[in-house]
């Protein structure tokens, strides 16, 4: 069998966060009731004209310039034709041969190792509203709600040679948008869509091959999935001597199988042309200045000085970094406190507290529990106060009823037992009540240290100091 | 001749126009001679001219992201020839009818 | 006493404004006139007199209690149909509108109101304005009130005669390639196509984007540039409009800025070539000589790519059209046809192949086709390129001479059904305007005058610089107030007042 290599590349769309759609003011939200966030504009009425919407701009200038991209100081937007019911114009304002950017990169790790996707160019578009297939019924409804919402459609090199690359690739550029704050990301409700273009092409081979495109893929697991797929079924097809058909294809997620959308009786002619309604869009270095000083941190540089500068681990730095408000939310807990160790910060967010928001699918930013009082919790650990497993219960607490720790401390007298005295009582108490096991540690069965201090803990509600409780212990069944 | 009828048909097609059989032998005749017509463009010199796709040269203005006034669901149907559920109905769509 | 619908909308508004008469009155004198005439000349597609009596008493109750009249206060006003109007049935002319109520106001419609403008109704005009006769109306043709057996020029065609026929004091018209001024010419009134961008076009049915603008048309000078005050001026609506302060039009038309010393009036040869009817060469030659006699210096302009420009327009307009028309399918609003069983696609074709008159067609197909892959370069793009050619004849122009005369068209009211069957014969009556909407330049039309063998108007056309409505203004204004062709009304009228 000749060993093949995949060449893929993606074409996403991402939803821009907007109040307002592209060109006018409808409401950009998502769900309503159908046909409640329209205007004149959005039903294409006659006499209705399009004005660009700033934020939108400005968004699709944000992704531009975090992927590296050379910005057209003058871009054009251009009428793409073409027949269908939620589309209300009858074309689709789009950009063609003038986008807003070109040649830029998406940097992301696969496996750890560092890989960069070029980008052909990002260009801004509308989106078309969405048809209701009616089961059984003879016909379909059509709902205008997301018709005008802004996108942007970011377009690769066809530079992927994976499925599984390509889904990473994918998670870079949720990541991405997400830390810019221009889209949530969501695949379900469809901010965030992508197509893919496949060939297969047999290693060492220069020329592409045929390629399909996918389309149909709402979520990571079905991206890859469906890549995965093609890709199968296009080396059988070469291997079995026939040609691939240059199609585009639907993904069936119920099946897990694609199928070629019906061959078109003729060839779509898109019959482009500059928009009439919009002059061309005008950038000044002044606003892409301003912008460029806006950005975020993003989420590799964030990775690297997590690493670099705080000394986590690369596992602790990528899932701090996952979401920008997570990497917020810890370097406000690293601030708060200033003898808070990184280390033992990175193990309170990304463990406890990621278990806690994770379980009851809260986002960070509404976490009960603020940066402040969990570094105030990791002081009280840290300087003794209380023990650490007495800290993952008081979080529990915290997490639940929004008090300080100090407060749950002081109320349920969880104050760490640290006093020479008191220890040596209890620890006398304990070896008093249990002489069995007392005549077999001194028998040489050493094992037995861990059942007295278990003992002591219990005694003290958890409080002891365990190292002190072992110290003295050992002092007193020597 | 500048457009066949097969053109005519094609560009119906893409037009979606129903046209008969004697609209198309009119059309053909008639964009022929207009084409024919056009034809004396092909001999104007352009090298280096900047297509002008504005009469008036601007820059493309902004509007603030804010909400404008909506139309109600009623509103946004009253004109519509069909209607159900709040939606605009329509024959059934077949993924296929798009694009083609 | 000039009868109520003889009258300037200037002499209305002061009037109105004075408490000499009331806007009720001025409207029910035209609604009447309306009712008496209409039926024959066909201008009107629909009369809101309800509507326009309730604008005019609102306008009437808001002077009595003192408030500062509008500009038109209490002035009648006929709207093309191809402007949108709230809760008024707008159709473009096109049965494909059938039944279609905007929910909104274009901005020029609201501006008028803002006036205190009475709107009177709907005017006819040829389907989506693609047409230069009123012919190609889904709903009729319009006659010409000089001569009913002949059009009145198009597509404002209703209009031009409205206001020709005194149904009206003040229309709006729309100019993508003439179609204010031509029929302006044809029926014997002044008709102003503003620069692009100068009007709003929110609200305005497209044909056209690039080439498409409001303007008014109307008996005198002096109205064009008061309905221009009111409507003209920056629109956040339209992302093509151009914001610039709206100068007081009105100060181009006084006695003082009648002296024309200084001006120069730039004459390209170009425009008066084979197909120029020589009794319109004869009173345009005049009409020049007259601006002369009131200071002005004539010199020669050279406009050598205007011979490109019928051609050029009409591949930007088919394919622009081809565009703006594809929202027309039947989902949403207006007509659809559908026989049981059919497919989304047929449904399509089914409802567009009915709505859409023969012209409308034609026009689509052309722009479909120009714009198809393998023929955009050679048709589309390169009238593009022609289109910056033609701009550049202008800007060279205009840095010699402040305003340019020419004939508005190289023909007069020409017979209902006369070139209808020849599409290219019906293009060529604009070929004089076409040049101006494809520089974008303010254009303006001013009767100079009857042929001889049959008594029919005829229009001296002055075209501008970018924003110079002012100087076209002034010196069709002093034209205006030398000669007394305005003062003329069309005999059928004259007879018919009620």
């Amino acid at each position: 069998m000749t060993p093949y290599e995949s060449v893929i590349g993606l074409e996403c769309h991402v939803q821009l966060a907007t109040h307002s759609k592209i060109f006018s003011g409808a409401s950009a939200s998502f769900g309503g009731a159908p046909n409640t966030y329209t205007d004149p504009y959005t039903l294409a009425l006659p006499g209705t004209l399009p004005v660009l919407n700033r934020r939108a701009v400005a968004c699709a200038l944000k992704m531009s310039l975090a992927t590296g991209c050379t910005i057209r100081r003058v871009s054009r937007f251009a009428r793409k034709h073409y027949f269908y019911p939620d589309l209300p114009k009858g074309y689709q304002i789009s950009q063609y041969d003038e986008p807003i950017a070109e040649h830029g990169r998406i940097d992301f790790l696969l496996d750890g190792t560092p890989r960069a996707v070029r980008l052909t160019r990002i260009h801004m578009e509308e989106d078309a509203g969405k048809s209701t297939h009616v089961a059984g019924a003879a016909y379909s409804l059509v709902d205008l709600n997301r018709a005008g919402v802004p996108l942007i459609e970011v377009v690769s090199e066809p530079d992927l040679r994976s499925a599984k690359e390509a889904a990473e690739y994918l998670r870079a550029i949720r990541q991405l948008v997400r830390y810019l704050g221009i889209c949530d990301g969501n695949m379900e409700e469809g901010s965030l869509r992508c197509d893919a273009n496949v060939s297969i092409r047999p290693v060492g081979d220069v020329a592409y091959g045929t390629r399909t495109e996918l389309k149909n893929m709402n979520s990571f697991k079905h991206v890859q999935a469906a890549i995965e797929y093609e890709v199968a079924r296009q080396t059988e097809v070469l291997e079995s001597g026939q040609r691939v058909v240059q199609e585009t294809r639907l993904w069936d997620e119920g099946r897990g199988t694609s199928h070629p959308m019906r061959s078109k009786e003729q060839a779509h002619d898109y019959r482009y042309f500059p928009e009439p309604d919009l002059p061309p869009l005008v950038v000044t270095e002044a606003e892409i200045e301003a912008l460029r000083s806006s950005l975020p941190e993003l989420p590799l540089a964030r990775r690297a000085r997590f690493m670099d500068r705080l000394g986590l681990s690369p596992q602790d730095a990528a899932l701090l970094t996952a979401e920008r408000e997570i990497a917020d939310y810890y370097e406000q807990v690293v601030a708060a406190g200033p003898s808070c160790d990184p280390k033992r910060a990175a193990n309170w967010v990304g463990g406890e507290l990621l278990r806690e928001l994770h379980r009851d699918e809260r986002p960070i930013a509404q976490s009960p529990v603020s940066p402040t009082a969990l570094a105030e919790l990791i002081a009280l650990v840290a300087g003794g106060t209380i023990s650490g497993k007495i800290a993952k219960d008081v979080l529990a607490t915290m997490y639940a009823s929004g008090e300080s720790s100090k407060e749950i401390v002081a109320r349920e007298g969880l104050l760490q037992v640290s006093d020479e005295s008191e220890l040596l009582r209890v620890c006398q108490k304990v070896i008093e009540a249990n002489p069995k096991q007392v005549e077999k540690f001194r028998g040489g069965n050493d094992k037995l240290l861990g059942f007295f201090v278990g003992q002591a803990m219990k005694e003290t509600g958890g409080r002891a100091h365990p190292e002190r409780v072992n110290q003295i212990l050992r002092r007193l069944l020597a | 001749m500048k457009i066949t009828r097969d053109e005519v048909r094609a560009t119906a097609a893409l037009a979606r126009l129903a046209l008969t059989d004697e609209e198309i032998t009119r059309l053909t005749r008639e964009l022929d001679a207009i084409l024919v017509y056009m034809e004396k463009l092909a001999a104007v010199d352009v090298e280096g001219i900047e297509p002008m796709t504005h009469a008036v040269a601007l820059a493309c203005p902004l509007r603030e992201d804010a909400l404008g006034p909506q139309l109600t669901v009623e509103k946004a149907l009253a004109d519509a020839p069909a209607s159900e559920d709040g939606c605009f109905l329509v024959p059934r769509i077949i993924a296929h009818d798009k694009e083609a | 006493m000039t009868p109520l619908h003889w009258r300037s909308a200037a002499e209305i508004a002061a009037q109105v404004a004075a408490r000499e008469v009331s806007a009720v009155e001025v409207t029910r004198a035209h609604l009447d006139r309306i009712a008496a005439l209409d039926r024959r000349l066909g201008c009107y597609l629909l009369v809101d007199g309800d509507g326009a009596l309730a604008q005019a008493a609102a306008v009437d109750r808001a002077i009595a209690a003192g408030d500062s009249p509008g500009l038109l206060a209490g002035v009648p006003v006929g709207l093309k149909d191809l402007l949108v109007t709230e809760g008024v049935a707008t159709t473009a002319g096109s049965k494909i509108l059938a039944g279609f109520i905007p929910p909104y106001d274009g901005t020029a419609v609201a501006r008028l109101r803002q006036a205190g403008a009475v709107i009177l109704g709907k005017l006819n005009m040829d389907e989506f304005a693609m047409g230069s006769s009123t012919e190609n109306s889904a709903f009729g043709p319009v006659r010409n009130p000089w001569d009913e057996s002949r059009v009145p020029g198009g597509s404002s065609g209703g209009s031009a005669a409205a206001v020709a026929a005194g149904l009206c004091a003040v229309a709006l018209g729309t100019d993508t390639g003439g179609s204010i001024r031509q029929p302006a010419a044809l029926s014997g009134v002044v008709g102003l196509k503003p620069t692009y961008g100068r009007v709003s076009r929110h609200g305005v049915i497209a044909f056209a984007s690039s080439l498409d603008q409001v303007g008014p048309l109307a008996r005198t000078v002096e109205d064009c540039a008061l309905t221009l005050e009111a409507i003209a001026g920056h629109d956040p609506k339209d992302a093509t409009s151009i914001d610039a302060p709206v100068p007081r039009y009105r100060d181009a038309c006084t006695a003082a800025a009648a002296d024309l010393s200084g001006l120069r009036v730039g004459v390209p040869e170009e425009f008066f070539a084979a197909g120029l009817d020589p009794e319109i060469e004869r009173l345009v030659r005049a009409a020049i000589a007259k601006l002369a006699d009131l200071g002005a210096r004539v010199v020669p302009a050279s406009l050598p790519n205007s011979e490109h420009s019928l051609a050029t327009y009409y591949l930007v307009a088919t394919a622009e059209a081809s565009s703006n028309l594809a929202r027309y399918d039947g989902v949403r609003y207006g007509l659809r046809v559908r026989d049981p069983g059919d497919d989304l696609n047929t449904m399509y074709q089914k409802s567009r192949a009915a709505g859409f008159g023969t012209e409308v067609k034609r026009r689509i197909m052309l722009g479909t086709y120009a714009l198809r892959a393998g023929y955009y370069d050679a048709y589309y793009l390169r009238a593009q390129k022609v289109r910056a050619l033609i701009k550049r004849d202008f800007d060279r122009a205009f840095a010699t001479c402040d305003v340019i005369a020419t004939p508005t068209s190289p023909i007069p009211a020409f017979r209902l059904g006369d070139r209808t069957e020849d599409p290219l014969a019906m293009y060529l009556a604009d070929i004089y305007t076409i040049s101006c909407n494809l520089a974008g330049l303010p254009g303006l039309s001013v009767p100079c005058g009857f042929t001889t063998s049959n008594t029919l108007p005829t229009g001296l056309q002055l075209l501008g610089p970018p924003l110079g409505e002012s100087t076209v203004l002034r010196v069709a204004a002093a034209y205006q107030r030398a000669t007394d062709w305005h003062t003329r009304h069309p005999p059928g009228a004259e007879r018919s007042t009620p």
